[in-house]
């Protein structure tokens, strides 16, 4: 068990695309770190940098206190669970989790009694002389976790393992990946896009966008103090509404009505013309279900609700809004790096699952102006920002740096699709 | 309508069924007439008097045992070597990026376009020169020669289906490049290897022209040139019977061979073509 220390990792293929770009990431001994970012972001090829695969071309990889940027992949002693898995097909499930052992040359009890741990922790056992080709998808992930646990590795990779998973053995799995990585205490790296395993998994997250490091935080640090529009977007699900807003004094002025904001945040503000919004779907509320002392004319306004997805527990009201061009290009060219596509612009709601309001309803929605953002739309910054409270995020502006990367990379590879593996 | 088709089918199976054995069993039936009866003039399908004579003469044929003994030698040594090179040359045009790849590929093809006639007399030449020519050396390097670019061509393909990330797996489980490619790739790409090693035998097992022109002694000369001295005492007279039995006798290897790896090469000519 060891930590990782990533200091201003670069990588540059040999085409000149620049697939990572000045990454600094501390791993503590025994933390669950989440790599995270939309396809093409450079967070798998960091991984593959971490376990030898890929060359570091600039920078200081140390596992351990010790630098192993020249070190083959088998003397950094981690062990990696691949995305489609890399099973041996070969081999039965058994030998397949004994491979490691095999090749470090331990004695046959030694590897028996070992696999049998494995699958043990793993309920392998009934399937230990099957074929991995006979196996399930969610058989054929364990066995692969089976391969990393078999051996004392110094730290645990993962490349996006639950992604060819069906929707209800990912959760399963996630969990299960959850316990065991607590229970083992050993370092974990953990590439995904899906933020969900982000979230749950992660005891710190680093979202990356076109290789540079956006912001590495606790998820709730990302979530409740996002540093600027691209991690704020990416973090959430439904994602953050944002909305053009003009700021005078502490009254922010938004397409559907003036709320005030605290002093603080306001004071931060000041002196910008116009701005993004950044609020959270559930951070409205139909202002009939809130408390009648929180609902003031500061804080409420009137929309109509163009759809509602009732859902139970919750509902989403989606209301349609106008923005000025500047600010719908930007929240367009967003949408895009996010992997989405933006029809329209439109605000997300999430409301109580008693509320009544439906489809073409003018309704009263309540905002809780306390937890609005504000981000400069020029440079995407989060200006509303509780530093104390965010976490790292990389000196500079990143979302500015990983801007001017991604024109880089769109020249040399006019699809940028080629680190998305 | 179902029902019509499958007659059809069976029409057609049966058609081709006679159309490709009926030499190989008229072969096998010759093999077991008397001299009298070939040389008889108003020959029948079947032996009259079927008779083992041709076979205990054929084996007790101090040359054509000879014959034998080179075309399994040649043969095995050529398949073994041309499997060998070509699994290492088609490993790294899979797997890695070098410049002038594409034009070892395309090389590989041309050898494999040259006619193999065309070389007889340089080769003649050379191997006269150089010492070569009646020796096994002599013919084994000129098969290996001719079948190494399908042999590369074949593992190439193979190469490639198996994802990288099995390899690299390995390397993270503590295997050097070495052993990544011996336990993982080969066993993988075992259909493959074993194709192109039948492909590469029956070439060399088969071959005519080289045989007959680059040896002159039943020390190197194969069966297939071999066969060609039978011509017995009388010139009118051909021993069509022992010609009959020695074609036997040199089907038969071959025909153990792929009854022993039909299921791999199925599955080897067929996992090329179709991502599993």
């Amino acid at each position: 068990m060891a930590a990782i220390e990533m200091k201003n990792i670069v990588k540059q293929y040999g085409d000149g695309f620049p697939a990572v770009n000045d990454v600094s990431i501390d791993v503590e001994d025994g933390e669950f770190l989440i790599l995270v970012g939309p396809s093409g972001c450079g967070k798998s090829t960091l991984l593959r940098m971490i376990v030898g695969l890929e060359d570091i071309t600039d920078g200081d990889m140390v596992i351990g206190g010790k630098k192993v940027n020249d070190l083959a992949p088998r003397e950094r002693n981690l062990s990696m669970v691949f995305q489609n898995y890399a099973l041996y097909p070969h081999l039965t499930v058994y030998e397949n989790i004994a491979f490691p052992l095999r090749l470090a040359g331990k004695s046959d009890s030694e590897v028996d009694e070992k696999v049998r741990e494995a699958s043990k922790t793993l309920e392998l056992d009934e399937h230990l002389e099957r074929k991995p080709g006979n196996l399930s998808g969610g058989q054929r992930q364990r066995v692969a976790m089976g391969r990393a646990i078999v051996r004392d590795a110094e730290a645990f990779l993962f490349d996006e393992p639950l992604s060819n998973l069906d929707a209800k053995l990912r959760g399963q799995m996630r969990t299960e990946i959850s316990r065991l990585q607590k229970r083992l205490g050993i370092t974990t790296v953990y590439v995904t896009h899906d933020q969900t395993e982000a979230m749950t998994l992660g005891d710190r997250v680093a979202v990356l966008k076109r290789g540079v490091l956006q912001q590495h935080a606790t998820p709730r640090e990302l979530y409740e103090n996002p540093a600027n529009l691209f991690v704020a977007g990416f973090i959430g699900s439904p994602p953050m509404n944002f909305l053009p807003a003009k700021v005078d004094g502490n009254r922010v002025e938004l397409p559907f009505g003036t709320v005030t904001i605290p002093e603080d945040r306001a004071a931060k503000a000041q002196g910008k013309d116009l701005l993004i919004a950044g609020i959270r779907p559930e951070h409205f509320e139909d202002a009939s279900v809130v408390d009648s002392d929180k609902v003031t004319d500061e804080a409420t306004f009137k929309a109509t609700v163009d759809v509602v997805e009732w859902l139970g527990n919750e509902a989403y009201a989606y209301i349609p809004f106008e923005a000025p061009d500047e600010v719908r290009k930007q929240l367009a060219q967003l949408e895009k790096d996010l992997d989405g596509e933006s029809l329209r612009t439109q605000l997300v709601v999430s409301l109580d699952g008693a509320s009544r309001i439906s489809e073409g309803d003018e309704a009263t929605i309540w905002v809780d102006a306390r937890k609005i953002h504000l981000f400069d739309p020029a440079t995407g910054e989060n200006l509303t920002i509780d530093a104390d409270n965010a976490g790292i995020i990389p000196g500079g502006n990143a979302m500015a740096k990983a801007e001017e990367v991604g024109k880089e990379q769109d020249e040399v590879k006019p699809s940028a699709e080629s680190s998305a593996t | 309508m179902k029902q019509r088709n499958n007659i059809g089918t069976w029409i057609g199976f049966v058609l081709i069924m006679v159309w490709c054995l009926l030499p190989v069993v008229w072969i096998i039936s010759l093999s077991f007439k008397s001299v009298e009866e070939t040389a008889g003039g108003s020959p029948q399908f079947l032996p009259k008097d079927p008779t083992l004579d041709n076979y205990r003469d054929i084996l007790s044929n101090g040359d054509f045992l000879a014959a034998l003994r080179n075309s399994f030698g040649i043969a095995l040594i050529a398949t073994f070597l041309a499997v060998v090179f070509a699994t290492l040359a088609a490993y790294a045009i899979a797997r890695l990026e070098f410049k002038g790849k594409r034009l070892v590929l395309s090389l590989a093809l041309a050898i494999a376009m040259f006619p193999v006639v065309s070389l007889v007399g340089p080769l003649f030449d050379m191997w006269r020169t150089f010492g070569l020519f009646n020796t096994w050396p002599g013919l084994v390097i000129p098969y290996m020669s001719f079948t190494l670019p399908l042999a590369i061509w074949t593992l190439t393909a193979f190469f490639r289906e198996i994802p990288w990330e099995m390899e690299q797996a390995a390397q993270v489980d503590g295997a050097t490049s070495w052993q990544a490619f011996r336990k993982v790739i080969v066993p993988l790409a075992a259909p493959g290897v074993f194709t192109a090693a039948i492909l590469t035998f029956f070439f060399a097992w088969n071959e005519f022209v080289l045989a007959i022109s680059l040896t002159s002694t039943t020390g190197s000369r194969t069966v297939p040139a071999q066969l060609s001295y039978f011509v017995g005492p009388d010139p009118f007279n051909p021993p069509y019977g022992q010609l009959a039995t020695a074609s036997v006798v040199v089907t038969v290897p071959i025909i153990v061979i792929v009854l022993l790896f039909q299921r791999k090469i199925v599955a080897g000519l067929t996992s090329g073509a179709v991502k599993g």
